[in-house]
């Protein structure tokens, strides 16, 4: 992008808002009163539009700061805006062109953001975490007032403030749902898989027999859908969490399985007679080259399973829980249509899988700081 | 070096006397039978008080052996017998016409027609996903994270959601899971074709430039070809998957057929020996299906003059 474009798509943002005073705010047959009668709207219009029209004079990356103020304006009036009962539901053209400058000015920031490339090591990071998260936002804002404005029934989609109302207002149950489904069946069954897999990959290497007799049947199973075994286990360990953490468990072991042992062999023959001419005994070679060398394998296995861990104990509680869960909640929650309480559970999950995800990053960060693709 | 090497491999020179086949298969048969073993010993063990309940209930004399044939062909077992699971999915598999309701068959069809649409579908958007964000430094530091954090959401618990979303807008049966499954599948795809499209090594793109190459021609004679093997190692990843969303699909929707709704089923009315066919099905299912993509890659492979 360069520019002229970016000066071309503020000045068309600019206009856009000032079309806003001219085109009619609502649908509804019941008068509602213009963008001019409304004070703080006609400031805020004005503050937007000049901002919009800083940001094109100025072009270049400064021009972003006007370009972001700018849009925070306009999202601030659109919120606003959608209090008034006769625009929320009904909204006309003039709300979706203050939308559409949002949408525009927030789009040329985060493309000239993209576009940087700072030399220094910490603002690459700022920013690298900062875009998403920005593209993140405002695909959050035009869901908010998508649905808002054009009145989507709440059976449908719910708007993502009454998801988070909903969210704050019934913490207690969602926790208990959280330590029922996470903490019991998920955790305990991902180290329970894990664990068991690393072993029996350490064994499958320790006898080259039984590990050339493991590696394609480990394949394989892996490639199953294992998760159709849950229902056997809610027969043989009954509702509560055992039967999810044994779903979880054998969903994790064979990929922990194939990764590790795949991890196992992969230190040189070099090394290995080093280890040899130090006249090391095989729990020394294992701790001290076989397992730091497997250790990137095991923890793609472990990424891989943050997810599957996830879906194998949701899955297990549509066979049965104990009244308690995040996949009870939601199969109960969406039968009653309370789809804002399903939307809370969802975005708890999505949470709870983010931040095991990105525990497991960490703790691979700083384990395996050595390897090629961390140290670049 | 040469010589430590050959003195490592002395003790296997009795081994390389086995035929290859021999060397190779061995293994597999032994772990595979000790598999057998062991499930035979945990029915047994499994299914014991059970039977005994069952005999102690009628107050008919018995003794180990009676139990332990009991044990063996129980009608309800904890744990069906290897032998019983493979009469049931044989007799799932031809004992009923392909339309009957009990034929596994029937089942199986069922999920396979949501895996197969459901593949195409993840497939073709995993794809042109890449493709962007090949083509859009903005799209690559953008949406990148969020396609990585897409799968961290348990989208399995929004099966039930779809289907009342989708069916308030009136759509119904296959489509609603093949969503689900093309949900699952699109991120391998996706991930392993940005790999793939940005395989080609610099100095190949900078020959595409010399010879003044537009993108869409670099795409297709460059970046398509070099990536050919990184989609068929994903589109493997991707139809597992998208089986196991398939199959799972059905459990929260209530699915009349179909081989997660023959789980549920089976575990309604507990029907053990019902629930080890359909994941034998689900099982022979999905080795089929990375079978059919291991071929189409060896036969692309041979289109393209590699040697497989």
């Amino acid at each position: 992008m360069n520019a002229r474009q970016l000066r071309l798509g503020f000045i068309l943002a600019a206009v856009s808002v000032l079309l806003v005073l001219l085109l009619p705010m609502s649908l509804s047959s019941e008068p509602v009163a213009a963008l001019m009668a409304r004070p703080l709207m006609f400031l805020l219009t004005a503050v937007v539009t000049l901002l919009f029209g800083i940001a094109a004079g100025i072009g270049g990356a400064i021009a972003i700061v006007f370009g972001f103020a700018g849009a925070i304006c306009a999202a601030t009036m659109t919120l606003l805006l959608l209090r008034d009962p006769g625009i929320a539901g009904s909204a006309a053209s003039g709300f979706w062109m203050i939308v559409l400058a949002v949408w525009l000015a927030s789009g040329l920031c985060v493309m000239v953001l993209a576009a940087l490339k700072p030399r220094d090591a910490f603002t690459r990071r700022v920013l690298d975490l900062a875009i998403p998260l920005l593209f993140g936002i405002v695909v959050f804002y035009l869901w908010e007032v998508l649905v808002r404005g054009a009145g989507v029934p709440a059976v449908l989609l719910p708007s993502p403030s009454a998801a988070a109302a909903k969210f704050a207002s019934s913490l207690p149950v969602l926790s208990g749902d959280f330590v029922q489904t996470f903490i019991r069946g998920v955790l305990i069954g991902y180290v329970i898989g894990c664990g068991a897999g690393l072993l029996v990959a350490i064994l499958a290497h320790r006898f080259e027999f039984l590990g050339r007799g493991l590696l394609p049947l480990g394949n394989f199973f892996s490639a199953l859908p294992l998760v159709g075994i849950a229902p056997i286990m809610v027969m043989w360990f009954g509702f509560d969490w055992p039967s999810k953490a044994a779903v979880v468990a054998l969903v994790t072991f064979f990929p922990m399985l194939v990764n590790a042992l795949a991890g196992l062999s992969a230190s040189g023959h070099i090394e290995r007679d080093l280890m040899r001419s130090y006249g090391a005994s095989y729990p020394q070679t294992l701790a001290k080259l076989y397992l730091p060398a497997a250790l990137p394998f095991i923890f793609n296995a472990l990424k891989i399973n943050a997810t599957l861990a996830l879906i194998g104990a949701i899955v297990a509680e549509f066979f049965g829980t104990p009244t308690q869960g995040i996949g009870f909640r939601i199969s109960t929650e969406a039968g009653r249509m309370a789809l804002d309480m399903v939307w809370a559970e969802i975005a708890l999950a999505a949470i709870a899988g983010m931040v095991f995800y990105g525990l497991v990053a960490l703790a691979e960060r700083a384990t395996t700081f050595w390897h090629p693709s961390i140290r670049t | 070096m040469t010589s430590s090497a050959a003195a490592l491999s002395m003790p296997r020179a009795g081994a390389r006397r086995q035929h290859p086949l021999v060397a190779r298969l061995a293994p597999i048969v032994t772990v595979v039978a000790a598999l057998i073993v062991v499930w035979y010993i945990a029915a047994v063990l499994m299914n014991l008080s059970l039977v005994r309940g069952g005999f102690e209930r009628e107050e008919a004399p018995y003794t180990t052996a009676e139990l332990i044939a009991g044990t063996m062909d129980a009608e309800r077992p904890l744990l069906p017998a290897p032998h019983q699971v493979v009469v049931a999915f044989v007799d799932g598999v031809f004992g009923y016409a392909p339309n009957a309701p009990r034929s596994l068959v029937y089942h199986s069809a069922v999920t396979l027609s949501a895996t197969l649409l459901g593949f195409v579908l993840g497939a073709l958007l995993g794809i042109a996903l890449a493709l962007l964000i090949v083509h859009s430094r903005v799209l690559e530091r953008s949406l990148l994270p969020w396609i990585i954090c897409s799968q961290m959401v348990p989208i399995l618990a929004l099966a039930p959601i779809f289907i009342v979303v989708l069916g308030a807008i009136g759509l119904q049966g296959l489509l609603p899971k093949s969503i689900i499954s093309a949900y699952l599948s699109f991120f391998p795809i996706t991930i392993g074709m940005v790999k793939g499209f940005n395989a080609p090594e610099p100095m190949q793109l900078d020959l595409m430039r010399t010879w003044s190459a537009t993108p869409r021609q670099v795409l297709s004679k460059l970046r398509w070809p070099t990536a050919t093997p990184y989609l068929f190692a994903s589109l493997k990843v991707a139809i597992t998957i998208s089986l196991i969303g398939a199959i799972v699909a059905e459990l929260p929707t209530g699915a009349e057929a179909g081989i997660g709704a023959r789980l549920l089923a089976g575990s309604y009315y507990g029907q053990t020996v019902q629930i080890w066919a359909a994941l034998v099905a689900a099982a022979v299912l999905a080795s089929g299906l990375i079978g059919l993509v291991g071929l189409a890659e060896r036969l692309v492979a041979r289109r393209m003059g590699t040697r497989a």
